[in-house]
């Protein structure tokens, strides 16, 4: 005797959907919140570190669109100082290969993806713009010593956090809580 | 007396009696308005916020706290946009199509008793005024269909007109077997009759009751007049503006109405320990609003066949033989009526419910019921 064929099914049926009832929605609000993106993210940008160039050029060589571009001049400490360094993100493909051929680790891959703008001239990051700073901070492209620094990406609002996903169905207590770590 | 006529009686005091009479039943027709108003609004609110929640999603939440103000945005947007007729169109009919619908829905509530007395009119022949007055909004969906010379929504309108005709047989019956046991057709007498809700006095016919008026007013997984997937939106593809508005809200309308009844008679209307009775109604029609929620969200929308087969297959045997055990019950053992009768139709429903559902499993090569 299978119940399937005595109408259970559609009580099935009443169950899961009460249960999906009973779930704390998992629709991200994008603007308020953010979901962690992942540790080797290749992100919209790249991050220069100036006091480990040496203005090699290696980066440039090795960028299949020729998109890098620099120029240097001999310094006075038998170096080479950087003049330009400009690449133009509308052109750049993100392959990462700048990042993996730099010979003295000075260029990493950027963690961000909101960097959508009205001119693509805006796109063209000079070299003020390529420095690491506070906000823009290298991500774990082949740089794994970086990725284990970084927090785990998370996939869904309310998992992966200490508490674990718990039923905060009402507004006012969900608030709290919701956002970025 | 109700509520209506001590006011009415106050009245007289101040003014000649025809003027209180007028004056008495329009305060309580704008009551009653406003109240459906209100009721929809929220109804149209927590109906878009459940399903969501249902489908795992939020539901509405950018127009003020909780998205309460979505529905506010939504009319605003109706009432500003243009009018259209369709050119071959026929104007009267499409015209006079909304109001047709929306009309009865409101005229429903004039017979809903909402407390001991609190009722507009409290008439002999309450559930019969109710089936007569709920079916004309079929009329004015077939003039929907009619007046927007379009062939889809023609074919809604068809199936509306078919579907209310098939489910109106259950129903009625169904609602018979609250009659028999209650003694009368007047809605008021009917609740103070519950001393226990007669969903448990008779269940078949309070399931049957159920999924019947949910079929008649067109709700998921009945709602065959706007399959999106088949004929567009149906009936209202042709409406914009507050004409389609109109539409919208006495769908709403309509489902409350069904609330509405269902609450009053299967579920003991206003009656309820503790809590004051017009709130005890008003947790009742939302639990009811709930189920039907949950089964929308639930259940896929059933085929036209399918649907037939079902109202005549199943649901008109099954309210037939319900009919007959509670009249042969009220008839032959009025002594063992409440908890001998809840026994035995508990386990009449729950045997005929699982052989018919037997008789419509579909699979292993069967496509038809």
């Amino acid at each position: 005797m299978r119940f399937e064929r005595y109408g259970i099914g559609i009580i099935k049926g009443l169950m899961v959907t009460m249960k999906n009832f009973l779930r704390p929605p998992i629709t991200l609000q994008y603007p308020e919140e953010k979901l962690i993106t992942s540790r080797r993210i290749r992100g919209n940008e790249l991050v220069w570190q100036v006091s480990k160039c040496t203005g090699c050029a290696t980066c440039a060589k090795s960028c299949p669109q020729g998109n890098i571009e620099i120029v240097t001049h001999l310094g006075t400490e038998n170096n080479y100082v950087v003049d330009k360094l400009q690449v133009d993100t509308g052109k750049c493909m993100f392959c990462g290969l700048c990042v993996e051929s730099c010979p003295y680790e000075a260029l990493f891959m950027g963690r961000s993806y909101e960097r959508a703008t009205y001119r693509r001239r805006e796109l063209v990051l000079s070299k003020e713009a390529l420095e690491l700073s506070e906000d823009r901070q290298p991500s774990g492209y082949f740089y794994p010593r970086i990725e284990v620094l970084l927090p785990r990406q998370t996939l869904l609002l309310y998992w992966d956090r200490e508490d674990g996903q718990k039923l905060c169905w009402f507004p006012w207590r969900k608030k709290a809580n919701r956002g970025r770590r | 007396m109700t509520l209506i006529g001590q006011f009415r009686d106050w009245l007289i005091n101040f003014m000649p009696e025809w003027a209180a009479y007028i004056v008495a039943f329009l305060v309580g027709v704008v009551a009653i308005i406003a109240f459906v108003l209100v009721m929809i609004i929220v109804f149209i609110y927590l109906e878009r916020r459940l399903i969501g929640r249902f489908q795992v999603r939020l539901g509405p939440n950018r127009c003020g706290p909780e998205g309460i103000f979505q529905l506010i945005a939504d009319s605003i947007k109706l009432l500003t946009k243009e009018d259209i007729v369709p050119a071959k169109g026929d104007f009267w009919v499409h015209f006079l199509a909304p109001i047709v619908t929306f009309a009865p829905a409101l005229m429903v509530f004039a017979v809903v008793p909402f407390h001991k007395g609190v009722v507009l009119t409290d008439l002999d022949v309450g559930i019969l005024y109710v089936v007569a007055i709920s079916s004309i909004s079929v009329v004015g969906i077939y003039m929907a269909g009619w007046g927007s010379n379009n062939k889809y929504s023609l074919i809604a309108a068809l199936r509306a007109v078919a579907q209310a005709i098939s489910y109106e047989l259950p129903v009625v019956m169904a609602a018979v077997g609250v009659i028999l046991i209650a003694g009368s057709l007047s809605l008021s007498k009917i609740v103070e009759a519950q001393t226990i809700p007669f969903f448990l006095l008779q269940p078949l016919g309070f399931f049957i009751f159920l999924l019947g008026s949910m079929a008649e007013i067109n709700r998921s997984p009945f709602d065959l007049l706007e399959a999106e997937s088949e004929i567009v939106t149906g009936y209202n593809m042709e409406y914009s503006g507050m004409k389609f508005g109109l539409l919208y809200l006495s769908e709403y309308g309509h489902t409350l109405a069904a609330s509405c009844i269902i609450t009053t008679l299967f579920l003991g209307g206003w009656q309820g320990p503790l809590l004051p009775p017009f709130l005890w109604f008003l947790i009742k029609v939302l639990l009811v609003f709930f189920v039907f929620l949950w089964v929308r969200s639930t259940v896929p929308r059933l085929r036209v066949d399918q649907l037939m087969a079902f109202a005549w297959k199943c649901l008109l045997p099954m309210a037939l033989i319900n009919l007959l055990l509670i009249g042969a019950q009220v008839l032959w053992f009025p002594k063992a009526l409440p908890w001998g009768m809840m026994v035995v139709n508990f386990a009449v429903a729950g045997i005929l419910i699982l052989l018919w559902s037997r008789l419509f499993a579909l699979g292993g090569g069967r496509v038809e019921v």
